[in-house]
């Protein structure tokens, strides 16, 4: 599934017209990632929760050299599905 | 953000009635459930894909008593964030 198919499905099941549909889907993940941006937690009751997770700096290793790497600090965002998306996949 | 900051930040965006802004996210986060259950790959350029992996069962310990345990097979979703999202996240 691609964003195509959400807003082939949002045409037909909700009576926008295609470009609207593709614009308003667009939005959808533009405001979800702004949020994300700011460092937001996103929970959708039933699907899951994203969050943004501080790692901080370690010493890593290049693998392929084995020669040690300072790793920097980063923001990772991290996914946590719901209890009820996972019963929904093992049912 | 829960859904409903989401259904009301889409409906301002937008200039939609909150009924369609709830229709809409609705009907997007059903597909992704539907799509996920049926096994299949979802995958939004610019904010991330998601799969689902199979695992067999396994035998496995209850970390507090010590027990032996029967893990049986699972299904699980997993997120794997874009390039673009995993960039903005940090600032870039």
């Amino acid at each position: 599934m691609t964003k195509i198919d959400i807003i082939q499905d949002v045409y037909e099941k909700l009576g926008f017209s295609k470009k609207d549909a593709a614009r308003i889907v667009e939005s959808v993940f533009e405001i979800m990632k702004d949020s994300l941006a700011r460092g937001e937690k996103i929970k959708i009751s039933g699907f899951g929760n994203f969050s943004v997770k501080e790692k901080k700096s370690r010493r890593g290793r290049n693998p392929q050299t084995g020669s040690e790497i300072e790793i920097s600090a980063r923001k990772v965002l991290t996914f946590k599905s719901s209890q009820v998306l996972r019963k929904a996949l093992n049912s | 953000m829960n859904k409903s900051g989401l259904i009301e930040a889409l409906s301002k965006k937008e200039n939609l009635t909150e009924k369609k802004a709830i229709d809409l996210v609705n009907l997007i986060f059903k597909g992704f459930t539907d799509t996920l259950k049926n096994g299949g790959r979802i995958e939004i350029r610019g904010f991330g894909s998601f799969v689902v992996r199979d695992y067999e069962a396994y035998t496995g310990r209850n970390p507090k008593t010590g027990k032996n345990i029967t893990v049986s097979p699972k299904r699980l979703p997993f997120f794997k964030v874009g390039k673009e999202l995993k960039a903005k996240v940090n600032g870039k």
